[in-house]
Protein backbone atom coordinates (compact mmCIF):
# COMPACT_ATOMS: atom_id res chain seq x y z
CA UNK A 1 0.00 0.00 0.00
CA UNK A 2 1.53 3.53 -0.95
CA UNK A 3 2.44 5.95 1.79
CA UNK A 4 -0.75 7.14 3.42
CA UNK A 5 -1.23 9.99 5.68
CA UNK A 6 -1.65 8.82 9.30
CA UNK A 7 -5.34 10.18 9.98
CA UNK A 8 -5.89 10.88 14.10
CA UNK A 9 -9.19 12.48 15.49
CA UNK A 10 -8.44 15.53 17.86
CA UNK A 11 -11.52 16.18 20.55
CA UNK A 12 -12.10 18.10 23.89
CA UNK A 13 -14.31 16.32 26.04
CA UNK A 14 -15.61 18.16 29.15
CA UNK A 15 -17.15 21.22 29.91
CA UNK A 16 -14.22 23.44 29.87
CA UNK A 17 -14.63 25.72 26.85
CA UNK A 18 -10.48 25.97 26.68
CA UNK A 19 -8.93 24.57 23.28
CA UNK A 20 -6.32 26.70 23.16
CA UNK A 21 -4.22 23.44 23.83
CA UNK A 22 -5.75 20.99 20.88
CA UNK A 23 -5.93 23.54 18.39
CA UNK A 24 -1.93 23.60 18.91
CA UNK A 25 -1.25 20.13 19.10
CA UNK A 26 -3.50 19.96 15.89
CA UNK A 27 -1.77 22.02 14.08
CA UNK A 28 1.47 20.73 15.03
CA UNK A 29 0.49 17.22 13.73
CA UNK A 30 -0.81 18.79 10.46
CA UNK A 31 2.48 20.40 9.89
CA UNK A 32 3.95 16.92 10.77
CA UNK A 33 2.02 15.42 7.44
CA UNK A 34 -1.11 13.99 9.07
CA UNK A 35 -4.82 14.16 8.22
CA UNK A 36 -6.08 15.92 12.20
CA UNK A 37 -10.02 15.25 12.35
CA UNK A 38 -11.01 18.40 14.37
CA UNK A 39 -14.00 17.63 16.37
CA UNK A 40 -14.02 20.84 18.87
CA UNK A 41 -15.30 21.53 22.20
CA UNK A 42 -17.49 19.71 24.61
CA UNK A 43 -17.55 15.85 22.98
CA UNK A 44 -18.82 13.33 24.64
CA UNK A 45 -17.41 9.89 25.22
CA UNK A 46 -20.11 8.82 22.52
CA UNK A 47 -19.56 11.46 19.86
CA UNK A 48 -15.73 10.61 20.42
CA UNK A 49 -16.08 7.37 19.63
CA UNK A 50 -18.83 7.52 17.01
CA UNK A 51 -16.31 10.15 15.52
CA UNK A 52 -13.24 7.93 15.31
CA UNK A 53 -15.73 5.22 14.02
CA UNK A 54 -16.93 6.88 10.98
CA UNK A 55 -14.01 8.51 10.68
CA UNK A 56 -11.74 5.07 10.69
CA UNK A 57 -8.80 6.62 12.49
CA UNK A 58 -5.33 5.56 13.43
CA UNK A 59 -5.32 7.22 16.53
CA UNK A 60 -7.28 9.59 18.81
CA UNK A 61 -6.19 12.28 21.03
CA UNK A 62 -8.41 13.90 24.11
CA UNK A 63 -7.25 16.98 25.66
CA UNK A 64 -8.36 17.32 29.17
CA UNK A 65 -7.94 19.95 31.63
CA UNK A 66 -11.31 19.62 33.82
CA UNK A 67 -9.69 17.52 35.73
CA UNK A 68 -12.84 15.03 34.55
CA UNK A 69 -10.70 12.25 33.14
CA UNK A 70 -10.99 9.12 35.85
CA UNK A 71 -14.24 9.26 34.58
CA UNK A 72 -14.14 10.21 30.83
CA UNK A 73 -10.90 7.80 29.87
CA UNK A 74 -12.41 4.53 30.87
CA UNK A 75 -15.77 5.29 29.27
CA UNK A 76 -14.07 6.14 26.59
CA UNK A 77 -11.97 2.89 26.14
CA UNK A 78 -15.18 0.80 26.75
CA UNK A 79 -16.98 2.51 24.09
CA UNK A 80 -14.11 1.90 21.68
CA UNK A 81 -13.78 -1.84 22.88
CA UNK A 82 -17.55 -1.96 22.35
CA UNK A 83 -17.61 -1.07 19.07
CA UNK A 84 -14.19 -2.89 17.94
CA UNK A 85 -11.91 0.09 17.80
CA UNK A 86 -9.77 -1.60 20.78
CA UNK A 87 -6.40 -1.41 18.30
CA UNK A 88 -6.97 2.63 17.83
CA UNK A 89 -4.22 3.94 20.71
CA UNK A 90 -6.00 6.65 22.44
CA UNK A 91 -3.16 9.33 23.64
CA UNK A 92 -4.44 11.40 26.26
CA UNK A 93 -3.00 15.44 27.35
CA UNK A 94 -3.80 17.63 29.77
CA UNK A 95 -3.31 18.46 33.71
CA UNK A 96 -3.26 14.78 35.17
CA UNK A 97 -1.58 14.48 38.55
CA UNK A 98 1.05 11.69 38.34
CA UNK A 99 -0.43 8.90 40.61
CA UNK A 100 -3.05 9.10 38.12
CA UNK A 101 -0.64 8.79 34.48
CA UNK A 102 0.16 5.10 35.63
CA UNK A 103 -3.59 4.90 36.05
CA UNK A 104 -4.37 5.87 32.90
CA UNK A 105 -1.44 3.42 31.23
CA UNK A 106 -2.83 0.35 32.91
CA UNK A 107 -6.29 1.02 31.62
CA UNK A 108 -4.77 0.70 28.53
CA UNK A 109 -4.08 4.49 27.38
CA UNK A 110 -1.31 5.35 24.85
CA UNK A 111 0.90 8.05 26.32
CA UNK A 112 -0.06 10.88 28.31
CA UNK A 113 1.30 14.16 27.65
CA UNK A 114 1.35 16.59 30.42
CA UNK A 115 1.50 20.52 29.96
CA UNK A 116 5.41 20.84 28.64
CA UNK A 117 5.01 18.23 26.01
CA UNK A 118 7.15 19.54 23.57
CA UNK A 119 4.98 18.82 19.97
CA UNK A 120 7.65 16.91 18.40
CA UNK A 121 7.76 14.15 21.66
CA UNK A 122 3.79 13.75 20.36
CA UNK A 123 4.36 13.61 16.86
CA UNK A 124 6.49 10.54 17.59
CA UNK A 125 4.88 9.03 20.04
CA UNK A 126 1.71 8.87 17.46
CA UNK A 127 3.87 7.98 14.85
CA UNK A 128 5.08 4.73 17.01
CA UNK A 129 2.07 3.89 18.40
CA UNK A 130 0.56 3.58 14.82
CA UNK A 131 3.26 2.04 13.10
CA UNK B 1 -19.28 -12.13 5.07
CA UNK B 2 -17.78 -10.04 1.93
CA UNK B 3 -17.39 -6.46 3.28
CA UNK B 4 -19.93 -5.26 0.35
CA UNK B 5 -22.37 -7.35 1.95
CA UNK B 6 -21.61 -5.95 5.66
CA UNK B 7 -21.81 -2.48 4.17
CA UNK B 8 -25.25 -3.28 2.84
CA UNK B 9 -26.65 -5.03 5.68
CA UNK B 10 -25.35 -1.57 7.40
CA UNK B 11 -21.95 -2.92 9.36
CA UNK B 12 -20.70 1.49 10.02
CA UNK B 13 -17.49 0.02 10.66
CA UNK B 14 -17.14 -1.95 7.52
CA UNK B 15 -18.25 1.42 5.88
CA UNK B 16 -15.56 3.38 7.19
CA UNK B 17 -13.15 0.33 6.29
CA UNK B 18 -14.16 0.11 2.65
CA UNK B 19 -13.72 4.74 2.21
CA UNK B 20 -10.49 3.83 3.78
CA UNK B 21 -10.04 1.34 1.37
CA UNK B 22 -10.87 3.74 -1.37
CA UNK B 23 -9.20 6.92 -0.13
CA UNK B 24 -5.69 5.09 0.49
CA UNK B 25 -5.34 2.06 -1.78
CA UNK B 26 -6.31 3.52 -6.21
CA UNK B 27 -5.57 -0.30 -7.08
CA UNK B 28 -6.98 -2.50 -4.79
CA UNK B 29 -9.90 -0.79 -4.51
CA UNK B 30 -10.95 -1.20 -8.01
CA UNK B 31 -12.44 -4.71 -7.26
CA UNK B 32 -14.69 -3.39 -4.56
CA UNK B 33 -15.43 -0.49 -6.13
CA UNK B 34 -17.05 -2.30 -9.26
CA UNK B 35 -18.85 -4.50 -6.83
CA UNK B 36 -20.47 -1.50 -5.45
CA UNK B 37 -21.27 -0.12 -8.20
CA UNK B 38 -23.96 -2.89 -8.47
CA UNK B 39 -25.51 -1.67 -5.77
CA UNK B 40 -25.83 1.80 -7.03
CA UNK B 41 -28.22 4.57 -8.49
CA UNK B 42 -30.53 4.88 -5.40
CA UNK B 43 -29.45 8.29 -3.55
CA UNK B 44 -29.95 11.40 -4.69
CA UNK B 45 -26.17 13.10 -4.65
CA UNK B 46 -26.15 16.56 -3.45
CA UNK B 47 -23.27 18.98 -4.00
CA UNK B 48 -22.81 21.80 -1.59
CA UNK B 49 -19.90 24.72 -2.10
CA UNK B 50 -19.27 27.82 -1.67
CA UNK B 51 -16.71 30.81 -0.83
CA UNK B 52 -14.70 29.51 2.38
CA UNK B 53 -16.17 29.76 5.73
CA UNK B 54 -19.84 30.88 3.81
CA UNK B 55 -21.35 28.51 6.74
CA UNK B 56 -21.77 25.24 4.35
CA UNK B 57 -20.65 23.12 7.40
CA UNK B 58 -23.22 24.86 9.43
CA UNK B 59 -25.99 25.08 7.20
CA UNK B 60 -26.08 21.25 6.65
CA UNK B 61 -25.64 20.20 10.27
CA UNK B 62 -29.59 22.60 10.52
CA UNK B 63 -30.65 21.01 6.94
CA UNK B 64 -29.62 17.32 7.87
CA UNK B 65 -31.23 17.68 10.86
CA UNK B 66 -35.09 18.51 9.26
CA UNK B 67 -34.31 15.45 6.37
CA UNK B 68 -34.26 13.65 9.15
CA UNK B 69 -37.55 14.62 10.71
CA UNK B 70 -38.53 13.25 6.81
CA UNK B 71 -36.45 9.71 7.73
CA UNK B 72 -34.42 10.29 5.06
CA UNK B 73 -31.08 8.68 6.22
CA UNK B 74 -28.02 10.71 4.76
CA UNK B 75 -24.25 10.13 4.13
CA UNK B 76 -21.93 13.05 4.06
CA UNK B 77 -18.73 13.70 2.49
CA UNK B 78 -16.45 16.80 3.78
CA UNK B 79 -13.38 17.68 1.68
CA UNK B 80 -11.15 19.61 2.96
CA UNK B 81 -7.75 20.94 1.30
CA UNK B 82 -4.34 19.10 1.92
CA UNK B 83 -1.33 21.22 2.69
CA UNK B 84 1.06 21.89 -0.19
CA UNK B 85 3.63 21.82 2.24
CA UNK B 86 3.16 18.95 4.79
CA UNK B 87 0.71 16.89 2.83
CA UNK B 88 -0.93 16.98 6.45
CA UNK B 89 -4.81 18.67 7.23
CA UNK B 90 -6.68 19.60 9.55
CA UNK B 91 -10.50 18.24 8.91
CA UNK B 92 -12.97 20.46 11.18
CA UNK B 93 -16.35 20.49 9.26
CA UNK B 94 -17.17 18.24 11.95
CA UNK B 95 -17.02 20.79 14.16
CA UNK B 96 -20.23 22.37 12.87
CA UNK B 97 -21.89 19.14 12.64
CA UNK B 98 -22.47 18.04 16.31
CA UNK B 99 -26.21 17.72 16.17
CA UNK B 100 -25.78 14.72 13.46
CA UNK B 101 -23.72 12.46 15.55
CA UNK B 102 -25.10 9.40 17.46
CA UNK B 103 -27.59 9.55 14.96
CA UNK B 104 -27.85 6.22 13.11
CA UNK B 105 -29.51 7.49 9.70
CA UNK B 106 -26.41 10.05 9.74
CA UNK B 107 -22.68 8.90 8.45
CA UNK B 108 -19.94 11.47 8.31
CA UNK B 109 -16.85 10.97 6.86
CA UNK B 110 -14.06 14.13 6.69
CA UNK B 111 -11.56 13.60 3.33
CA UNK B 112 -8.28 15.63 2.67
CA UNK B 113 -7.79 16.46 -0.72
CA UNK B 114 -4.55 15.43 -0.84
CA UNK B 115 -3.20 17.14 -4.02
CA UNK B 116 -2.92 13.95 -6.30
CA UNK B 117 -3.81 14.20 -9.69
CA UNK B 118 -7.12 13.33 -10.79
CA UNK B 119 -6.86 11.46 -7.56
CA UNK B 120 -9.63 14.06 -5.46
CA UNK B 121 -12.51 13.52 -7.87
CA UNK B 122 -11.44 10.00 -8.54
CA UNK B 123 -11.57 8.85 -4.71
CA UNK B 124 -14.38 10.95 -4.05
CA UNK B 125 -16.32 9.51 -6.68
CA UNK B 126 -15.74 5.97 -5.23
CA UNK B 127 -16.73 6.97 -1.68
CA UNK B 128 -19.86 8.81 -2.89
CA UNK B 129 -20.62 5.43 -4.75
CA UNK B 130 -20.15 3.32 -1.52
CA UNK B 131 -22.48 5.53 0.62
CA UNK B 132 -24.80 4.81 -2.37
CA UNK B 133 -24.42 1.22 -2.02
CA UNK B 134 -24.62 1.73 1.52
CA UNK B 135 -28.36 2.17 1.26
CA UNK B 136 -28.21 6.31 2.15
CA UNK B 137 -31.30 8.08 0.62
CA UNK B 138 -29.42 11.39 -0.05
CA UNK B 139 -25.19 11.48 -0.89
CA UNK B 140 -23.98 15.14 0.22
CA UNK B 141 -20.38 16.11 -0.74
CA UNK B 142 -19.55 19.56 1.00
CA UNK B 143 -16.19 21.15 -1.03
CA UNK B 144 -14.58 24.26 -0.71
CA UNK B 145 -15.34 25.79 -4.21
CA UNK B 146 -11.79 27.33 -4.86
CA UNK B 147 -9.89 25.06 -7.27
CA UNK B 148 -11.18 23.14 -10.55
CA UNK B 149 -11.20 19.52 -8.92
CA UNK B 150 -13.67 20.75 -6.14
CA UNK B 151 -16.14 22.54 -8.80
CA UNK B 152 -15.97 19.31 -10.89
CA UNK B 153 -16.48 17.37 -7.79
CA UNK B 154 -19.87 19.38 -6.78
CA UNK B 155 -20.46 19.27 -11.06
CA UNK B 156 -20.78 15.59 -10.68
CA UNK B 157 -23.76 15.90 -8.04
CA UNK B 158 -27.42 15.47 -9.31
CA UNK B 159 -27.80 18.94 -7.65
CA UNK B 160 -25.49 21.51 -6.34
CA UNK B 161 -25.82 24.25 -3.86
CA UNK B 162 -23.73 26.96 -4.17
CA UNK B 163 -23.43 29.00 -0.80
CA UNK B 164 -22.30 32.50 -0.64
CA UNK B 165 -22.46 35.24 1.40
CA UNK B 166 -23.42 39.01 2.00
CA UNK B 167 -20.92 41.29 0.19
CA UNK B 168 -20.52 41.48 -3.50
CA UNK B 169 -17.02 41.36 -3.38
CA UNK B 170 -17.22 37.67 -2.57
CA UNK B 171 -19.95 37.55 -5.01
CA UNK B 172 -17.57 38.77 -7.82
CA UNK B 173 -15.24 36.10 -7.00
CA UNK B 174 -17.66 33.68 -7.13
CA UNK B 175 -18.82 34.84 -10.19
CA UNK B 176 -15.45 34.59 -12.00
CA UNK B 177 -14.22 31.28 -10.52
CA UNK B 178 -17.02 29.72 -12.43
CA UNK B 179 -18.99 28.58 -9.56
CA UNK B 180 -21.88 30.15 -10.32
CA UNK B 181 -22.15 28.19 -13.54
CA UNK B 182 -22.78 25.06 -11.51
CA UNK B 183 -25.54 26.31 -9.31
CA UNK B 184 -28.60 24.36 -9.28
CA UNK B 185 -29.40 26.14 -5.81
CA UNK B 186 -27.66 29.77 -4.85
CA UNK B 187 -27.69 30.11 -1.09
CA UNK B 188 -26.73 33.51 0.54
CA UNK B 189 -25.85 32.45 4.29
CA UNK B 190 -25.69 34.79 6.80
CA UNK B 191 -28.45 36.93 5.48
CA UNK B 192 -28.43 37.93 8.79
CA UNK B 193 -25.48 40.79 8.10
CA UNK B 194 -26.41 43.47 5.79
CA UNK B 195 -26.54 44.16 2.01
CA UNK B 196 -28.15 40.59 1.85
CA UNK B 197 -30.38 42.25 -0.98
CA UNK B 198 -27.88 44.03 -3.10
CA UNK B 199 -26.03 40.46 -2.97
CA UNK B 200 -29.08 38.85 -4.05
CA UNK B 201 -29.98 41.07 -6.77
CA UNK B 202 -26.22 40.81 -8.29
CA UNK B 203 -26.57 37.37 -8.69
CA UNK B 204 -29.92 37.72 -9.98
CA UNK B 205 -28.26 39.89 -12.59
CA UNK B 206 -25.44 37.54 -13.17
CA UNK B 207 -27.94 34.63 -13.14
CA UNK B 208 -29.90 35.93 -15.71
CA UNK B 209 -26.75 37.07 -17.89
CA UNK B 210 -25.71 33.68 -17.76
CA UNK B 211 -29.23 32.06 -19.55
CA UNK B 212 -29.59 35.19 -22.02
CA UNK B 213 -25.97 33.63 -23.23
CA UNK B 214 -27.17 30.29 -22.84
CA UNK B 215 -30.71 30.63 -25.05
CA UNK B 216 -28.66 32.65 -27.66
CA UNK B 217 -26.17 29.23 -27.98
CA UNK B 218 -28.52 26.62 -27.83
CA UNK B 219 -29.87 28.78 -31.05
CA UNK B 220 -27.53 28.71 -32.67
CA UNK B 221 -25.59 26.06 -31.64
CA UNK B 222 -28.47 22.80 -32.42
CA UNK B 223 -26.32 21.19 -29.45
CA UNK B 224 -23.87 19.10 -31.00
CA UNK B 225 -22.30 16.31 -28.65
CA UNK B 226 -18.85 17.75 -28.35
CA UNK B 227 -17.27 15.51 -25.44
CA UNK B 228 -15.40 18.32 -23.23
CA UNK B 229 -18.33 21.06 -23.04
CA UNK B 230 -20.24 18.19 -21.05
CA UNK B 231 -18.78 19.53 -17.78
CA UNK B 232 -20.22 22.59 -16.06
CA UNK B 233 -23.11 22.57 -18.02
CA UNK B 234 -25.18 21.29 -15.06
CA UNK B 235 -26.81 24.74 -13.68
CA UNK B 236 -28.43 27.11 -15.29
CA UNK B 237 -29.84 27.25 -18.91
CA UNK B 238 -29.75 23.65 -20.26
CA UNK B 239 -32.94 22.74 -18.95
CA UNK B 240 -36.29 24.81 -17.85
CA UNK B 241 -34.92 25.00 -13.83
CA UNK B 242 -35.26 28.77 -12.56
CA UNK B 243 -31.87 29.04 -10.13
CA UNK B 244 -33.39 30.15 -6.80
CA UNK B 245 -31.70 32.29 -4.88
CA UNK B 246 -32.33 31.55 -0.93
CA UNK B 247 -31.50 33.39 2.01
CA UNK B 248 -30.73 31.64 4.94
CA UNK B 249 -28.94 32.05 8.55
CA UNK B 250 -27.68 29.11 9.20
CA UNK B 251 -26.81 29.55 13.05
CA UNK B 252 -30.73 29.60 13.74
CA UNK B 253 -32.11 27.74 10.81
CA UNK B 254 -33.91 30.81 9.20
CA UNK B 255 -34.61 29.20 5.48
CA UNK B 256 -33.84 26.13 5.62
CA UNK B 257 -36.31 24.74 5.61
CA UNK B 258 -37.12 26.69 2.15
CA UNK B 259 -33.88 25.19 0.94
CA UNK B 260 -35.31 21.55 1.16
CA UNK B 261 -38.61 22.51 -0.06
CA UNK B 262 -36.06 23.65 -3.42
CA UNK B 263 -33.88 20.61 -3.06
CA UNK B 264 -36.66 18.49 -3.22
CA UNK B 265 -38.14 20.81 -6.61
CA UNK B 266 -34.66 20.09 -8.03
CA UNK B 267 -34.90 16.23 -7.57
CA UNK B 268 -38.76 16.14 -9.22
CA UNK B 269 -37.90 18.63 -11.48
CA UNK B 270 -35.03 16.68 -12.39
CA UNK B 271 -36.33 13.46 -12.31
CA UNK B 272 -39.72 14.31 -14.16
CA UNK B 273 -37.45 15.82 -16.97
CA UNK B 274 -35.64 12.92 -17.58
CA UNK B 275 -32.59 15.88 -17.21
CA UNK B 276 -31.13 13.15 -14.28
CA UNK B 277 -30.15 10.72 -17.17
CA UNK B 278 -27.66 13.19 -17.98
CA UNK B 279 -26.63 13.93 -14.99
CA UNK B 280 -26.16 10.11 -14.21
CA UNK B 281 -24.06 10.28 -17.71
CA UNK B 282 -21.99 13.02 -17.08
CA UNK B 283 -21.17 12.06 -14.09
CA UNK B 284 -20.12 8.77 -15.17
CA UNK B 285 -17.79 10.36 -17.98
CA UNK B 286 -15.78 12.12 -15.26
CA UNK B 287 -15.59 9.22 -13.13
CA UNK B 288 -13.97 7.07 -16.24
CA UNK B 289 -12.03 10.28 -17.54
CA UNK B 290 -10.42 10.87 -13.89
CA UNK B 291 -9.72 7.47 -13.69
CA UNK B 292 -7.98 7.00 -17.53
CA UNK B 293 -6.28 10.52 -17.10
CA UNK B 294 -4.83 9.08 -13.67
CA UNK B 295 -4.21 5.50 -15.05
CA UNK B 296 -2.33 7.24 -18.10
CA UNK B 297 0.02 9.35 -15.76
CA UNK B 298 1.08 6.40 -13.81
CA UNK B 299 1.82 4.37 -17.13
CA UNK B 300 3.39 6.60 -18.84
CA UNK B 301 5.70 7.93 -15.47
CA UNK B 302 6.33 4.84 -15.33
CA UNK B 303 7.66 4.40 -18.94
CA UNK B 304 9.78 7.60 -18.84
CA UNK B 305 13.06 6.86 -17.19
CA UNK B 306 14.26 9.00 -14.74
CA UNK B 307 17.90 9.49 -16.38
CA UNK B 308 16.20 10.51 -19.01
CA UNK B 309 13.86 12.72 -18.04
CA UNK B 310 16.71 14.45 -16.29
CA UNK B 311 19.24 14.49 -19.32
CA UNK B 312 16.40 16.47 -21.10
CA UNK B 313 16.55 19.17 -18.19
CA UNK B 314 20.33 19.60 -18.75
CA UNK B 315 19.89 19.70 -22.21
CA UNK B 316 17.58 22.60 -21.84
CA UNK B 317 20.05 24.01 -19.40
CA UNK B 318 22.62 24.38 -22.05
CA UNK B 319 20.21 25.50 -24.68
CA UNK B 320 20.20 22.09 -26.61
CA UNK B 321 16.55 21.51 -26.77
CA UNK B 322 13.79 23.15 -25.09
CA UNK B 323 10.46 21.99 -22.85
CA UNK B 324 8.45 21.91 -25.50
CA UNK B 325 10.13 20.10 -27.71
CA UNK B 326 11.22 17.50 -25.22
CA UNK B 327 7.58 17.02 -24.26
CA UNK B 328 6.70 16.23 -27.47
CA UNK B 329 9.65 14.12 -28.23
CA UNK B 330 9.02 11.64 -25.09
CA UNK B 331 5.18 11.06 -25.81
CA UNK B 332 6.50 10.23 -29.64
CA UNK B 333 8.53 8.08 -28.05
CA UNK B 334 5.41 6.22 -25.77
CA UNK B 335 3.32 3.61 -27.42
CA UNK B 336 -0.28 4.19 -27.73
CA UNK B 337 -2.40 2.03 -29.57
CA UNK B 338 -5.74 3.73 -31.08
CA UNK B 339 -8.47 2.45 -28.82
CA UNK B 340 -12.09 1.78 -30.52
CA UNK B 341 -14.67 -0.12 -32.33
CA UNK B 342 -13.05 -1.60 -35.70
CA UNK B 343 -14.85 0.62 -38.89
N1 LIG C 1 -23.68 35.24 11.72
C1 LIG C 1 -23.70 34.04 11.12
N2 LIG C 1 -22.65 33.22 11.26
C2 LIG C 1 -22.70 32.02 10.65
C3 LIG C 1 -23.82 31.63 9.89
N3 LIG C 1 -23.57 30.38 9.38
C4 LIG C 1 -22.35 30.03 9.81
N4 LIG C 1 -21.82 31.01 10.59
C5 LIG C 1 -20.50 31.01 11.22
O1 LIG C 1 -19.51 31.08 10.20
C6 LIG C 1 -18.35 30.34 10.58
C7 LIG C 1 -17.98 29.35 9.49
O2 LIG C 1 -18.99 28.36 9.41
P1 LIG C 1 -18.76 26.94 8.74
O3 LIG C 1 -20.05 26.23 8.76
O4 LIG C 1 -17.59 26.29 9.34
O5 LIG C 1 -18.40 27.40 7.26
P2 LIG C 1 -17.88 26.49 6.05
O6 LIG C 1 -18.35 27.15 4.82
O7 LIG C 1 -18.27 25.07 6.26
O8 LIG C 1 -16.32 26.67 6.22
P3 LIG C 1 -15.16 25.85 5.47
O9 LIG C 1 -15.60 24.43 5.41
O10 LIG C 1 -13.99 26.08 6.34
O11 LIG C 1 -15.03 26.50 4.13
C8 LIG C 1 -18.69 29.69 11.90
O12 LIG C 1 -18.16 30.49 12.93
C9 LIG C 1 -20.21 29.71 11.95
O13 LIG C 1 -20.73 29.73 13.25
C10 LIG C 1 -24.92 32.52 9.76
O14 LIG C 1 -25.93 32.27 9.08
N5 LIG C 1 -24.80 33.73 10.39
MG1 LIG D 1 -17.06 23.36 6.29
Amino acid sequence: MPDNPIRILIAKPGLDGHDRGAKVIARALRDAGMEVIYTGLRQSPIMIVEAALQEDVNAIGVSILSGAHQVLVPRIIDLLNDNGLYNVPLFVGGIIPDNDVEELIQLGVAGVFGPGTSTSDIVSAVREAVS
Amino acid sequence: MSLIKQIISGDRRALAQALTLVENDYQNSQNMLAEVYTHTGHAHIIGVTGIPGAGKSTLLNALVKLMRKCEDTLGLLAVDPSSQFSKGAILGDRIRMRDLLGDKGVFIRSMATRGELGGLSSSTAGAVDVLDAAGFDRVIVETVGVGQAEVDIASNAHTSIVVLCPGVGDSVQAAKSGILEIADIIVVNKSDYPKVNVTKSYLREMLDIGSAVQVGLSETQNMTCDPHLVHGTSGAGNNSWQVPIITTVATSGEGVSELFDHLLAHYDHITSTGEITVRRQNRLRAIFESRLRKQLYTKFSQMLSEDYFLRQLELMMVRETDPYTAATECMNNFEINYIGDED
